[in-house]
């Protein structure tokens, strides 16, 4: 069975050519199948910089990779035909992080849900238009008369971004990838949002990839997470084994670092152990997170860990398990 | 208990819009104890920043600080003239900013950007001098003496960040005001820079008031809390008691919708959206989005009262 999309081994290098020389790999040799059969919400947890958006602008197509094979129902990405990436944008959604720079302010917001109905001919007739848009948006809970004909400066950024979860709605895609979408709304209204985006997961069955650097919301809201460090999977597995019970310890550092709402659970006191140049080198031959470790070893400075079994449903990439 | 180190009262500070003015802060009152933390929370437009700024007297045209006072000991720095409070700001009371990011001037050196703070409060040191201070700030935010002779954009976001506490903290001021310090970074830097901040609190005894919107922040730092909403304070307590018994339907509300690990499941937003400071409800300002409105709530504006339980709530349910 072909995949809906997959990553084969890809890299994505940035720079390193005859201006700038830093190179930065982005992703480092990552693969990954999306399978929309069975509709379930992914998280992609990591730091900045750990290749995170990258990933999601990949699946996208927005980036081609440096080597390797971004595949849509098995064919290679940058030989579909025309058809083909017409059919790959309407299933494939994206709701992107800034509710505020989506928006043309010089148009009501119909304009962002009028686009996909004309490229992609979704209605028969106005009237038909009028009833997908009021559909679209009481599907993540706003009231069409009090959306509709609004300018952007009108609405919180709360409701803009359910206007984008709506926008990605109306294409019936299978697949929504949101990258950060809650962390410029406020706190009171995350929930909100993230609420609608598990609903069209579970009412609709779309597919969610949800890339954050948040753990907590990760944890509520997706059932299997997968963790990156400096572009390659440090950990993945089912949400409720690896927030609850990490193993890798980058993991486990993040973890500990979640400023949990409660009163009874204080941040760890474990210290977080500051990179020096000599484990700097460590990490550039074997495990990237090496100089970091607490539980660095000397094979760790040799060659990459690669991704083993801890239990059923749950891989990290580390020697301390192997 | 101690003498305050800082005493707002019934401070209020609008911005006078062409629409009529935009109640901002609108008599707000509470005390910082010495060498506590305090925090301040609220959704945007709840007015904290603004009572950031108004602390700092930067408020800009077309606001203007309408009347209260900001006791810092003994001097009111809401009547401070302008060369008066330029003194005291850094040396007395300081502000680590929201977006390190673009706090730091690129074209210039950090050693640079610390000295010009010491400089403008007359500090005269030579040369040597100058280093060794430099040198010993950047070593209380954990950074190496190497970092002074770098430019913004070689250090990484958690490291810019620090040299604003390092510039906040230069002349160990009594009262540190931290704006969403960590809104931008991850958690593990989150968590570094927290701890740093709460190290130099502790080691100069000095008072900090960090405003935010992250509850789990607050569980994590600091002892006491306000929460605002619509440029007035809904609550007031302890940590602990605000989080073991929330008064206010508005606590009780932000606290419920917070992710915990325990419960895994459905999250419960808050409804509604906040209130348009220009046009705001009548009584309660929350009371459109309460659950437990009564008829009383749209008349009458509730007053801030303190309870048994060591909490100050303003609702009319008490």
């Amino acid at each position: 069975m072909t995949a809906f999309l997959e990553l084969r081994d890809v890299s994505k290098v940035f720079g390193g050519g005859l201006f700038r020389k830093k190179r930065t790999v982005a992703l480092d040799h990552f693969s990954m199948t999306i399978d929309t059969s069975v509709p379930t919400v992914r998280a992609i947890a990591g730091e900045s910089g750990s290749g995170k958006s990258t990933l999601g602008l990949m699946l996208l197509g927005f980036l081609t990779p440096t080597s390797g094979q971004v595949l849509y129902q098995g064919k290679e990405m940058r030989t579909l035909n025309r058809a083909e990436r017409m059919q790959f944008r309407r299933e494939v959604q994206a709701i992107f992080q800034d509710p505020f720079s989506v928006y043309n302010p010089f148009y009501p917001v119909d304009h962002v849900l009028n686009v996909p109905i004309e490229k992609f001919k979704l209605a028969k007739s106005t009237s038909h238009a009028q009833s997908l848009k009021e559909e679209a948006l009481a599907g993540v809970g706003l009231r069409p008369e009090e959306t509709l004909g609004r300018y952007p400066h009108q609405l919180s950024g709360g409701q803009r971004q359910r206007i984008m979860v709506a926008r990605a709605l109306l294409t019936k895609p299978r697949l929504i990838i949101a990258d950060e979408p809650v962390s410029m709304v406020d706190a009171s209204l995350r929930a909100t949002i993230l609420e609608s985006l598990r609903r069209l997961n579970r009412d609709m069955g779309i597919s969610i990839l949800y890339i954050t650097h948040d753990l907590t919301t990760a944890y509520h809201v997706s059932k299997d997470i997968l963790v990156l460090y400096k572009g390659s999977i440090a950990e993945s597995g089912d949400v409720d084994h690896v927030i609850k019970d990490p193993k890798h310890p980058y993991t486990q550092l993040l973890v500990n670092s979640i400023p949990w709402p409660d009163l009874n659970r204080q941040w760890g006191a474990a210290e977080i152990k500051v990179a020096t140049t000599a484990n700097k080198l460590a990490a550039s031959t074997g495990c990237k997170f090496a100089d970091r470790c607490p539980h660095a070893m000397p094979i760790c400075g040799e060659r990459p860990p690669t991704l083993g079994p801890i239990r059923e449903g749950q891989v990290a990439a580390c020697f301390l398990y192997q | 208990m101690s003498t305050p180190v800082l005493r707002v009262n019934d401070l209020r500070v609008y911005y006078h819009t062409a629409r009529g003015p935009v109640k901002a802060v609108d008599g707000v009152s509470f005390a910082l104890e010495p060498g506590t933390r305090l925090g301040l929370v609220g959704e945007s437009g709840s007015g904290k920043s603004t009572m950031a700024l108004a602390l700092m007297r930067m408020i800009k045209t077309p606001g203007r600080i309408e009347g209260g006072q900001m006791l810092l000991g003994d001097t009111d720095l809401a009547r401070l003239d302008e060369e008066a409070m330029r003194q005291v700001r850094l040396s007395q009371i300081s502000m680590i900013p929201q977006g390190a990011m673009n706090s730091l001037n690129p074209v210039v050196r950090i050693r640079q950007q610390i000295a010009d703070g010491l400089r403008a409060h007359g500090i005269k040191l030579t040369g040597k001098e100058l280093e060794v201070r430099i040198s010993q700030v950047l070593e209380w935010v954990d950074l190496e003496p190497a970092v002074a002779q770098m430019f913004p954009h070689e250090l990484s976001g958690g490291m810019k960040q620090r040299v604003c506490i390092a510039i906040a903290i230069s002349l160990r001021p009594k009262v540190i005001i931290a704006d969403e310090p960590t809104s931008a970074l991850d958690v593990v830097v989150q968590r570094q820079v927290m701890e740093t901040i709460k190290r130099v609190q502790e080691e100069l005894g000095a008072a900090v008031i960090l405003i935010g919107h992250d509850m789990g922040l607050m569980v994590q730092f600091v002892d006491r809390m306000v929460v605002m909403y619509a440029g007035k304070v809904a609550e007031m307590g302890t940590i602990r008691g605000m989080f073991t018994q929330p008064m206010h339907p508005y606590t009780q509300l932000l606290i419920s919708s917070l992710p915990q690990l325990e419960s895994k499941g459905e999250l419960q937003g808050i409804p509604g959206i906040a209130p348009s400071l220009l046009n705001p409800p009548t009584g309660c300002l929350f009371h459109p989005r309460c659950p437990k409105v009564m008829d009383i709530c749209n008349k009458k504006t509730p007053v801030l009262q303190q309870h048994d339980s060591g909490q100050a709530v303003a609702c009319h349910l008490y």
